[in-house]
């Protein structure tokens, strides 16, 4: 591998791991906030949802550090092994980046812990206000970076000058019509994974029988927003698809292995065998209609292949070969596709359970014991759609405009394969113990005893602590 | 002022805060195991940064973001020319954020002091590496005609540059030691001990930062350049420091953490001066025109115009919270309240 492919590998990485913690974070508070606004101003339910909120507050609390410091790795990284492309893109890029520190990270990590820690410092409705600025911090943070990412895909509102990209209309970049679509994508899908392990986690203690009068309103919260989230996701999803055969058609052609021209109407590959190499698919199950209702809501209508399309960006771009890894982008797409409609039918059978009759929800044994199952899919999502939209816009970083061979730094491969090792090391250590730190403390559930969990922060009573101030309100 | 000059300097105040900010929750994770005899007194310890360091680790976010956008040529050159310091560092800060978070999580002897050896090791190699990079900064790097530092690892340690990271570390011992005198109850034996901590790190911190100011000035043309006031910022960063002593001996807890952080103050802008004097941000030590120059690493005019008010905006807003942060959780930490104590 040359030092192209591990800045690469290590920028998939780093996004990755990083995405895992924060699509947990952006989503997770969110309900957080909406359980603490029902326990503010409900005082027959105060006890139950006070429990609740602190109950998946600590949960919020394993996750959101790790979240912090894997993005100041996503911050140093586009200079350390980005910095062409930092030079040329630096202009409009890092005006994002740099709205999201000031309006997001500074909100987040401050009122988090003025949250937490100040329980019994704080009136009622400052930690309130505090929990809900910390929601819209998450979300003011994913709007901006996601804004950043979009200019890459389609950048707007520049001109090159002398090899450098000059921001010409900031308005264009911020209402960039791709941003806005990936953010809801990102937003929604960042719902679902917090929804579903709401719905996981609830489901677990209600299978088990404990403190049921707790979890089974938070399984109604959690379901909630788990089928609010899926649709959003899975309609942004389905027009971002759509966009993208229009702006970045390759990525489109690479996400159906199409390697001609489609007929019209066009069919819909289930599974194909891809030979990258000779450019074509040695075996491929197609379904007919579905590419055109895909590509255009439509029954008819075809769509470009990646060799004609190859043809295309060498006559525009130069020589060089533009086809995106086929099948990597292909198998991403089916499997995000596949646990997304899953995921939504398993929100709206719980919400048909959950009409049918007042206690179906919380008795239904074998739906509780799929919420159970499902917690990682939402993840497993997140991981191939980002492989999707990133690998299928190679070999550009800046669509049309910068290459990641022309982005990549002057570094030599050897301290970047040095660094990559590190970092694995410690992603890898990270993720272990996020996982095993939250499964422990989902399991151990409301009633664990505090020594058993040793937290530094005053979070062992779950029984209500920090809402005392309350009675003094009522 | 042009727009360039001034958001020169507010990178530089924003470096200066992060130094001020995370230099003293290093300094208090660099002391803990020699401070702390009881798991009650680690605790305390822990809490008196616990509210504060995620919020004082975010001014480093925001420095890499704001000189993303301002200086994008010299965000590059700086962040890829030292890399595997940035790596070394990024390292340390994974290792030591989550170890305010999970030593408690598990009760187990061997787990807290493992994590207590990542939360040391993770706020002692930052703390050293600044000082090597902002050294680095003044010295210049082998930056060659395609941008490529030569040399590799070994080349970022240099006498002058060791010195420099020395100094930093001492400097956030010395930091954390004085913010402890503030946020502990005084009538506590770690307090005492705290203040001790603060004499004898003090005085090394004094030896070190004389070292660096007089290698400054025999080996770098460091301070030639300076105008009217050459010697100001060196000298005033080292009398604060000596007077940090006169302070703890008169027990005056406020003006020793306040002189320690003018300290911090003055050896930041000692730095960003030397380098907005010579009008290089970046210098080359293989060929003079190799090195990168203020105005040529800077973004474009509407970009600053446009960074201009976000930082108008937003930076007095956060500080404004900051500080109400500090007020909320100004009540002083004691052991014996350790199951309560703060920190993740």
């Amino acid at each position: 591998m040359d030092v192209v492919d591990l800045s690469r590998f290590q920028f998939a990485s780093t996004s990755i791991f990083h995405f895992f913690f924060v699509s947990l974070t952006v989503g997770l508070a969110f309900l957080i906030a909406v359980m603490e606004t029902i326990a503010y101003r409900r005082s027959d339910r105060r006890e139950v949802y006070g429990k609740m909120t602190n109950f998946f507050g600590h949960l919020f609390l394993i996750n959101f550090a790790v979240g912090v410091v894997t993005g100041i790795v996503q911050e140093f990284q586009f200079g350390m092994n980005w910095s062409r492309f930092s030079s040329f893109v630096g202009n409009i890029f890092g005006v994002p980046l740099a709205l999201e520190v000031l309006m997001a990270f500074f909100l987040e990590s401050t009122f988090i812990g003025l949250w937490w820690f100040g329980k019994d410092r704080l009136r009622p409705w400052m930690r309130l206000g505090s929990i809900w600025l910390v929601a819209i911090g998450t979300q003011i943070s994913a709007f901006w970076i996601v804004l950043a990412n979009a200019w890459m895909h389609h950048p707007v509102g520049y001109e090159v000058v002398d090899g450098q990209a000059r921001l010409t209309d900031f308005t264009a970049v911020v209402f960039n019509y791709k941003a806005w679509l990936y953010f809801a994508h990102v937003q929604g899908s960042a719902w679902v994974v917090a929804g579903f392990l709401v719905l996981g986690v609830s489901a677990y203690h209600l299978l088990k029988r404990q403190d049921s009068d707790v979890f089974s309103r938070s399984l109604r919260i959690g379901l909630v927003f788990a089928a609010i989230g899926t649709v959003f996701s899975i309609v942004s999803g389905h027009t971002a698809a759509q966009v993208s055969r229009e702006d970045q058609p390759m990525k489109f052609a690479a996400m159906e292995a199409q390697w001609e021209t489609s007929d019209s109407p066009a069919p819909w590959s289930l599974v194909a065998v891809i030979d990258q190499e000779n450019r074509e698919n040695t075996f491929s199950l197609e379904i007919p209609y579905v590419g055109s209702i895909l590509a255009y809501n439509s029954l008819e209508g075809r769509y470009e292949g990646l060799n004609p399309l190859n043809e295309e960006y060498q006559e525009r771009y130069g020589e060089g070969d533009y086809i995106p890894p086929v099948a990597w982008v292909y198998w991403s797409f089916r499997i995000m596709v596949a646990i997304g409609s899953l995921l939504l039918a398993t929100a709206f059978l719980g919400l048909f359970l959950w009409w049918r009759r007042k206690r179906g929800l919380d008795t239904t044994r074998w739906y509780l014991r799929a919420l159970v199952l499902f917690i990682p899919l939402p993840w497993i999502a997140n991981f191939t759609g980002w492989i999707v939209t990133e690998m299928g816009r190679q070999p550009f970083m800046v669509y049309g405009e910068l290459t990641v061979t022309e982005g990549v730094s002057a570094n030599t491969a050897g301290e970047v394969l040095a660094g990559l090792i590190g970092l694995w090391a410690v992603y890898l250590a990270l993720i272990g113990l996020d996982v095993y730190l939250l499964t422990v403390t989902a399991r151990a559930g409301i009633h664990r005893k505090p020594e058993a969990q040793l937290v530094a922060a005053p979070a062992p009573d779950y029984e209500g602590a920090g809402f005392q101030g309350y009675e003094k309100r009522d | 002022m042009d727009l360039v000059t001034l958001w020169f300097w507010l990178i530089a105040l924003t470096f200066t805060l992060y130094f001020f900010l995370e230099g003293f929750d290093f300094g208090v994770d660099v002391l803990r195991p020699t401070l702390a005899r009881t798991e009650a007194e680690e605790r305390a310890l822990t809490g008196t940064i616990g509210p504060f360091w995620d919020g004082n680790e975010v001014w480093v976010i925001a420095a890499a973001g704001l000189m993303f956008s301002t200086f994008p040529v010299w965000y590059g050159a700086v962040f890829s020319g030292m890399y595997p310091l940035f790596v070394l560092i990024l390292l340390a800060l994974l290792l030591r954020g989550v170890s305010f978070e999970y030593r408690n999580q598990v009760d187990s002897e061997r787990w807290r002091a493992l994590w207590d050896w990542m939360s040391f090791g993770g706020s002692v190699v930052p703390s050293f590496l600044w000082g090597v990079i902002m050294a680095k900064l003044i010295e210049g790097l082998p930056v060659d005609a395609d941008g490529r530092v030569e040399g590799g690892f070994a080349a970022m340690f240099t006498p002058f540059s060791v010195v420099g990271g020395v100094t930093t570390l001492l400097l956030f011992v010395l930091h954390g030691a004085n913010f402890l005198l503030l946020r502990l109850h005084t009538d506590t034996v770690l307090y005492r001990r705290a203040r001790k901590a603060a004499l004898r790190w003090g005085a090394l911190a004094t030896v070190a930062i004389v070292a660096f100011v007089v290698m400054g000035y025999v080996t770098e043309d460091l301070f030639e350049d300076f105008g009217v006031v050459p010697w100001a910022f060196p000298i005033a960063a080292f009398l604060t420091l000596a007077s940090i002593w006169l302070a703890l001996v008169r027990r005056r807890d406020t003006l020793a953490f306040t002189m320690s952080g003018l300290t911090v103050l003055f050896a930041t802008v000692t730095v960003f001066i030397a380098l907005f004097t010579r009008g290089e941000v970046l210098p080359s030590t293989l060929r003079a025109e190799y090195g990168l120059t203020l105005q040529e690493s800077a973004a474009q005019h509407y970009t600053l115009v446009l960074m201009t008010w976000v930082g108008a905006i937003f930076l007095p807003l956060i500080i404004g919270y900051q500080i109400w942060n500090y007020y909320v959780f100004r009540e002083r930490v004691r052991p014996d309240e350790g199951a309560l104590s703060h920190g993740y």
